[in-house]
């Protein structure tokens, strides 16, 4: 009785919703139109690039940059296809370092942009209606001023004749230790990557914050759960997908930044973004400038890959 | 001594007395309810028993200790919400044992206790599900479970069953006077459905505008409401103007303008020119042909004016003399019962010397 029952619901089930799809071509039309042309412009400026940049990093680099051509026009000329700059690549260790290097300060950003968002973001979600928006829009206000003004701003907070560095020297002093120069200095980085990214994290958080059902505390509560116990066992579990997003958002760009380290960093605080540009814009070696971007993308996978592993564990209920 | 006591509590907001000198004992084990109409002060008084609010004046003791100092977490209260307020992060068994866990318990002993409360609500194979995967009746049943597997002094219950539909609201009630009989802690039930608050209660508070109107078992508030308001509130009653014109041991004679003079019940301390209304249930009206009601003391003529057919009962809306309109419940136990009247027919209402009740303004 029963899996006649089972039976015979199954393809009447599915006999209506093909009849359904069948039966609105227009809506169909209306999909493609809506859904086509953001998927031609991946497909035109993300998809093509990437793949091009696959092919681009097995080949040998042009004379004045570019590549070099696939078959021969003068003999003694690099030509053809490669595995030398993955060779290359794993066999200086120099390339690791700069690695671990950028994935330590995207991490240490991260987690630095994390502990400082969270509280203001819990403040704005648990603040009146009204004043929230106001909030909100002061977190992104510093987005209507110029990235790079911002970052050269920073030059001078930090600059050895700003009151800052003056006043740590002088604290420093006081403990007898030698002044330090915050400018050009692994710590400027920091503080820039920091400062330039908190807006990122705090969005997200704010938005999954504000979610929160208020009567969930108020059970916690009635159920024995003092202040701490509401935070570590309701909210921040139920905020582990806001945090996520957020942590993706300041990790994977400070990953590949340039400009800060540039302009805010010593000689020997080279990322891997800059590293990237390096070979593009300086030493005008493509196809190496293609195989560090590759790797970069693949250790972002592999991150994100092994944090959905671990988030999948945790947030399956959602 | 009682349980839960509450002395002359008191609390605004603003200009507005949420909960007027309310003063209240509860025993143990008792299925107690606060029914009123939304914004009475019920849930005020609920938050205040849980310590999610202060009174402004006067006290909360529960066994005789004054809860002020107290915080929610601390007491031995626990609330059933009306969203049910099941964590989503944690599974049914999870959310069971979370005040388990709070009040560090042992490991054994948080399984032990859990596995028990989830068989008493029927949840054993639901253990390992998420809030997100239980239908509505499932949801609350682990919200009792939570609110009750720590034996907690009382459980208060905020219209616990509001969010279900009909025919699982009345399997629901049920469950729950079994729950409760069975693990014999003291329900506080707070409802403005009266139905609901009637077949649940030992007890039950009736609450107006902040205030305590009456309390009495539920048989007696309905049969013997004190006031208008609860006479109106709980249930259908008829009301009739009235005047005390004779005020006898046995009886009250009472005049209705248009209408004559109707016997009511007494009233003590009920004076000659008192006047109030005479209220009397439906389905204490009779209604039927000339020649039939002349053995009771009260009857009167009139006109059908409706009739709603109801399935178990009809009710006839009758307009007597004065324009007043009358309800008379008449069980459809009889076939063909339902087609004795028809709109516009002249019937005749009776009702016993002693049924229905006068009420002073």
């Amino acid at each position: 009785m029963r899996s006649s029952w089972a039976g015979a619901t199954m393809p009447g089930c599915s006999c209506v919703t093909e009849s359904v799809h069948r039966l609105v071509p227009a809506a169909r039309l209306t999909k493609w139109l809506v859904s086509g042309p953001p998927f031609l412009f991946l497909l035109l400026f993300f998809v093509m690039p990437s793949v091009i940049m696959v092919l681009a990093s097995f080949r040998y680099p042009g004379e004045f940059g570019g590549l070099a051509p696939l078959a021969a026009t003068d003999p003694g000329v690099l030509q053809g296809v490669t595995l030398e700059t993955y060779q290359f690549f794993f066999s200086d260790p120099i390339y690791g370092q700069v690695f671990v290097k950028s994935i330590f300060m995207a991490l240490s950003t991260t987690l630095i942009c994390l502990t400082m968002a969270y509280p203001l973001a819990l403040l704005i979600a648990r603040s009146p209606k009204k004043s929230r928006d106001l909030m909100v829009l002061l977190v992104i206000l510093p987005f209507a001023s110029n990235f790079l003004i911002r970052v050269y701003a920073w030059m001078i907070v930090l600059g050895p004749q700003s009151a800052l560095s003056q006043m740590v020297n002088g604290f420093l002093q006081w403990f007898g230790i030698a002044p330090v120069h915050l400018l050009f200095s692994p710590f400027a980085v920091l503080i820039a990557m920091v400062y330039v990214h908190l807006p990122f994290m705090v969005l997200p958080l704010y938005t999954n914050l504000e979610k929160h059902d208020p009567s969930l505390l108020d059970a916690a509560q009635d159920l024995g759960a003092n202040a701490w116990q509401r935070f570590w066992r309701v909210t921040f579990p139920l905020s582990l997908p806001g945090i996520f997003s957020g942590s993706a958002l300041v990790f994977i760009p400070v990953l590949g930044m340039f400009a800060i380290p540039d302009i805010l960093g010593g000689t020997g605080d080279m990322l891997i973004g800059n590293l990237i540009k390096e070979q593009f814009l300086g030493t005008r070696d493509w196809p190496f400038g293609s195989t560090l971007s590759i790797m970069l993308t693949i250790a972002v996978l592999l991150i994100a890959w092994f944090t959905a592993r671990v988030a999948g564990h945790r947030g399956s209920y959602a | 001594m009682a349980q839960l006591e509450i002395r002359n509590v008191t609390r605004r907001f603003g200009d507005f007395v949420a909960v007027n000198d309310v003063s209240l004992s509860i025993e143990a084990g008792e299925f107690f309810t606060l029914l009123g109409p939304s914004g009475c002060g019920k849930t005020t008084i609920l938050r205040m028993i849980a310590g999610f609010d202060l009174p402004d004046a006067g006290q909360i003791l529960l066994d005789g200790k004054d809860l002020a100092d107290t915080p929610a977490e601390k007491r031995p209260i626990h609330t059933v919400f009306q969203s049910y307020a099941l964590f989503p992060h944690m599974t049914v068994a999870q959310n069971i044992a979370f005040p388990l866990r709070m009040a560090r318990r042992p490991a054994t002993e948080i399984e032990n206790m859990t596995r028990e409360i989830l068989e008493q609500v029927y949840l054993t194979d639901k253990a390992s599900a998420y809030p997100h995967e239980l239908s509505g009746g499932q949801k609350q049943r682990v919200a009792l479970a939570r609110g009750l597997v720590n034996r907690p002094r009382l459980l208060l219950l905020d219209e616990p069953l509001g969010a279900l539909d009909a025919k699982l609201r009345e399997e629901m009630q049920i469950d729950l006077i079994n729950l409760q009989r069975d693990v014999g802690v003291t329900f506080v039930f707070v409802t403005h459905a009266q139905v609901e608050a009637l077949a649940l209660s030992h007890r039950i508070a009736v609450m107006d505008q902040g205030k305590v109107e009456q309390v009495d078992e539920p048989a007696k508030l309905y049969g013997l409401p004190k006031t208008r308001f609860v006479a109106d509130f709980i249930g259908h009653i008829n009301q009739l103007e009235a005047q005390v014109v004779e005020s006898a041991h046995g009886h009250l004679r009472l005049a209705v303008d248009g209408l004559g003079e109707i016997i009511a019940p007494p009233l003590k301390d009920a004076a000659v020119g008192t006047k109030g209304v005479f209220a009397i249930r439906p389905e204490q009206v009779r209604i039927g042909v000339h020649g039939e009601m002349e053995e009771l003391k009260n009857h009167f003529s009139g006109v059908v004016h409706n009739l709603l057919y109801r399935g178990e009962v009809s009710v006839y809306k009758v307009e007597l003399a004065n324009g007043a309109i009358i309800e008379a419940l008449l069980p459809n136990s009889a076939p063909g019962r339902a087609e004795l009247f028809k709109v516009g027919d002249a019937v005749k209402l009776g009702w016993r010397h002693d049924a229905g009740m006068f009420l002073r303004d």
